[in-house]
């Protein structure tokens, strides 16, 4: 990393323009914006950016795989709702964003990817490394920018910097050519200023609307809240809260809402859908009232749609018209930002009895609830519920963890009770393995001063482990938690429950993580029983630097309950009963 | 159900590929589709012809002005409007046989645009089935058509108001439905014969 020259002057031409290379332009225009941080990996296209950047005030964290560095913008977004930044060169630097840029484009995160390009009188000539990223990023962003000329550079960033997070956020490319970064312009910051930021057009909430949702709501006898991510991106946390309380109406949460409503509130019903308490999705299909707060009605969260909540009213709170209908018909719909209908709903709601429904839905959770699983007497087996529930009890709930794709996604958004909205990355749209590590990377540098755990199965661990060395050559204090079970243990799981138990293609060898770990210069430390657990969990929290748990769990062990996909949500396959991670009531 | 869009779009490259790949996503097949410049400076104006299901209406129309390039998007298919579709057809006719196509582009009301000893063309401008009428007929006779060129359907709502400002007053695409009959109107009436 070199060092930092002229800084004082970067920051001067953002109030008087100046004469600046595109690459110089590039950098100005982040620094305008607010990055401090982007995560890249050089090449040719994009060298002139490269060299230009000891100019300006920005750290760059170089990544092993673009993939990574997509997903580390991504988790950085996701941990501090500011918009995160990546680059890349042409051609494969460019392709191997993708990934990375679908699974923030399925998610709705704000991220800013800058890409090389081929000079412009070589576009669509197949010159070396050139490929028309903008067409293939084309459904996976909300919008992007080829950028042959230098004048256009700045204009094109900060309109990319409005358009990734407004309205419903998402990732946006600018893709520049290399003639373009060499050139020169005048960068006004000020004059690049994108026009003013128009709403959708069919964004509506109208009095009548509103007026009907809180009679739905005055009226319901078994009402739940859906909340979704949204109530994260639009910040309307106490909104839901307050509708909550007020009205006395269990939330259930979607897996991107994890943390949107804390886990520990009375109210709180956990998540639904395929891997959510049988409680939860039974209320929901028992419900005479359904509040979509900021979600989208995933099939992973309705099942079956013809078995859907048929005895529901639903009223969709939402900012994205397009979602509106699609996959659930609605009774209201109130089509904005949902702090801002919130706002205007909650004057005409008032104080409602909702014991009765709630008393329900406890009686409901019967023998299998496993809300705290503490007290389970020690088999000598290690699952992974046991590791979600003691990292979220030693760490207090306050780390953010970075989660993979897999089984243990769903033990940590199970048995992990988040408190607080931004503390659970994870990829629910797309379902990225490979997600975990880099995502935590990003995670650490938006917020450093918190603890950040990936927990990441041995599969998806290996798809971007690459990124170990990123760790420590950013010198970050990352704890990383594997959950060994030598399966790609989702795909085991739907192999054992629908088709036979054929395991193909799912057992799975891995080098030993503790000595991979070691070849980075990162301690770690394998856990084989339960009686360990606690102990390593606080090595390494207290050991300065990385730290790595290989956690040898259960092999075969299974999410429960688990809905089949197109399965109706009450047709839940449930936990067998002699399974030793079942709490009785009287466990406490 | 036959929906049919009219967007104005920036009149910049790639704006188009936006628009088809949104439909192609949707696996929704377009059947007919005009561009051109508007009234507006910088903005194309496009007809677009699909069908879908009813309810897809609104959640396409959503997701056209998700695209940052399309400023206005008018769902007409319910709303009273006139649409045209423009045809060129080549048709086989020499100086014994001419005289009957003569005759049958009177009847439609089209006219000739260029003659030789071998060939005329036929320009005709009228609602889709009037075009069609048009061309069954021409096809009564083997290898008579040689080529034909349609230019897909535009459409603009009846009446004193643009789409931007009926939507200004709050009157979206929920219009009353278009009258049983629609009223034909006779402006491709002149005929006459470019020279060629
Ligand atoms: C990139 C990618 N490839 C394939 C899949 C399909 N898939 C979903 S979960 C899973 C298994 C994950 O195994 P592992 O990382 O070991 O986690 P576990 O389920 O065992 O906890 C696979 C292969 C995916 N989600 N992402
Ligand atoms: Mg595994």
């Amino acid at each position: 990393m070199g060092t930092k020259q002229n800084t004082q002057s970067a920051e001067s031409h953002l109030t008087t323009p100046t004469r600046l290379t595109g690459a110089e332009i590039v950098w100005a225009t982040l620094v305008g914006e607010g990055v401090s941080t982007v995560f890249g990996y050089p090449g040719g296209a994009i060298l002139p950016v490269y060299d230009a950047l000891r100019k300006f005030p920005i750290h760059h964290v170089l990544v092993r795989h673009e993939q990574g560095a997509a997903h580390m913008a991504d988790g950085f977004a996701r941990a501090s709702g500011k918009v995160g930044v990546c680059m890349a060169t042409s051609g494969p630097g460019a392709t191997n964003l993708v990934t990375g840029i679908a699974t923030a484009m399925l998610d709705s995160i704000p991220v800013v990817c800058i890409t090389g390009n081929v000079s412009s009188k070589l576009l669509g000539s197949d010159a070396f490394q050139e490929v028309d990223i903008t067409g293939i990023t084309l459904p996976i962003t909300k919008h992007n920018f080829l950028i042959s000329k230098t004048e256009d550079i700045a204009h094109a960033i900060r309109y990319a910097f409005q358009i990734a997070q407004s309205g419903r956020p998402g990732p946006v490319l600018v893709d520049i050519t290399k003639d373009a970064q060499q050139g020169t312009a005048i960068f006004d910051f000020e004059a690049a200023k994108p026009r003013p930021y128009r709403p959708h057009p069919m964004l509506k909430v109208e009095d009548s609307g509103l007026a009907k949702a809180a009679e739905l709501i005055r009226n319901a006898k078994k009402p739940v809240i859906l909340s979704g991510h949204g109530v994260m991106e639009s910040g309307a946390m106490e909104q839901v809260r307050t509708l909550a309380e007020r009205a006395q109406i269990p939330v259930a949460l979607t897996l991107l809402g994890l943390g949107g409503f804390p886990a520990s509130h009375p109210l709180n019903l956990g998540m639904m859908g395929m891997h959510g308490e049988s409680w939860v999705n039974h209320a929901i299909q028992d419900a005479d009232l359904l509040i979509a707060c900021g979600m989208r009605f995933d099939d992973r969260v309705t099942g079956s749609l013809s078995t859907y909540a048929l005895k529901a009213k639903k009223i969709h709170i939402e900012i994205d018209p397009a979602e509106i209908n699609k996959n659930v018909k609605v009774d209201v719909a109130l089509v904005g930002d949902l702090r801002a209908v919130l706002e205007e709903l909650l004057p005409r709601i008032s104080g409602r009895d909702g014991s009765a429904w709630i008393k329900t839905i406890e009686a409901s959770k019967g023998d299998v609830s496993v809300h705290d699983i503490k007290n389970i007497p020690d088999s000598g087996h290690l699952y992974a519920a046991h590791v979600m529930h003691d990292l979220w009890r030693i760490t207090g709930g306050e780390a953010i963890v970075a989660t993979d794709v897999g089984q243990h996604q769903m033990w940590e958004a199970q048995y992990f009770h988040h408190e607080k909205p931004r503390s659970l990355v994870t990829s629910g749209g797309l379902g990225t393995m490979g997600f975990a590590l880099p995502s935590a990377i990003g995670a650490k540098m938006a917020c450093p001063d918190k603890e950040v755990w990936v927990v990441a199965g041995d599969g998806g661990f290996q798809m971007t482990a690459a990124e170990l060395s990123t760790i420590v050559q950013e010198k970050l204090k990352i704890n990383i938690a594997i959950i060994n079970n030598g399966y790609l243990g989702m795909v085991r799981q739907w192999q054992q429950f629908f088709y036979d138990s054929n395991y193909e293609a799912t057992p799975l060898v891995s080098p030993d993580f503790v000595k991979l770990a070691d070849a980075h210069g990162i301690r770690g430390r394998a856990v084989t029983t339960r009686s360990e657990l606690a102990e390593a969990v606080k090595e390494a929290r207290t050991t300065d630097g990385p730290f790595l748990l290989n956690f040898m769990v259960e092999k075969e062990d299974s999410v429960y309950p688990m809905i089949p996909a197109g399965s109706a949500l009450h047709e839940m396959i449930r936990r067998p009963g002699k399974n030793p991670i079942v709490e009785s009531p009287d466990d406490k | 159900m036959t929906h049919t869009f009219v967007a104005y779009v920036e009149d910049i490259p790639g704006v188009l590929t936006r628009v088809a790949s949104l439909f192609r996503r949707l696996n929704i097949n377009i059947s007919s589709l005009t561009v051109g410049r508007s009234e507006r400076a910088g903005l194309s104006r496009l007809t677009l012809v699909c069908e879908a299901s009813s309810e897809a209406g609104d959640r396409i129309r959503a997701s056209l002005y998700k695209l940052e390039n399309i400023v206005d998007v008018d769902d007409i298919a319910k709303a009273p409007n006139v649409t045209r579709e423009l045809a060129l057809i080549k048709v086989a006719a020499n100086p014994r046989n001419r005289a009957q196509i003569f005759d049958l582009v009177e009847v439609f009301r089209a006219r000739i645009v260029d003659l030789t000893s071998e060939s005329l063309m036929i320009e005709m401008t009228g609602v889709e089935s009037k075009i069609e009428g048009l061309i069954e007929i021409l096809r009564e006779d083997e290898g008579r058509i040689l080529e034909v060129c349609r230019s897909g359907k535009m459409t603009m709502r009846r009446g004193h108001h643009t789409s931007s400002v009926l939507r200004a007053m709050g009157k979206g695409p929920d219009e009353k439905p278009l009258p049983e009959d629609e009223p034909e109107e006779a402006s491709n009436a002149t005929v006459d014969i470019e020279p060629a």
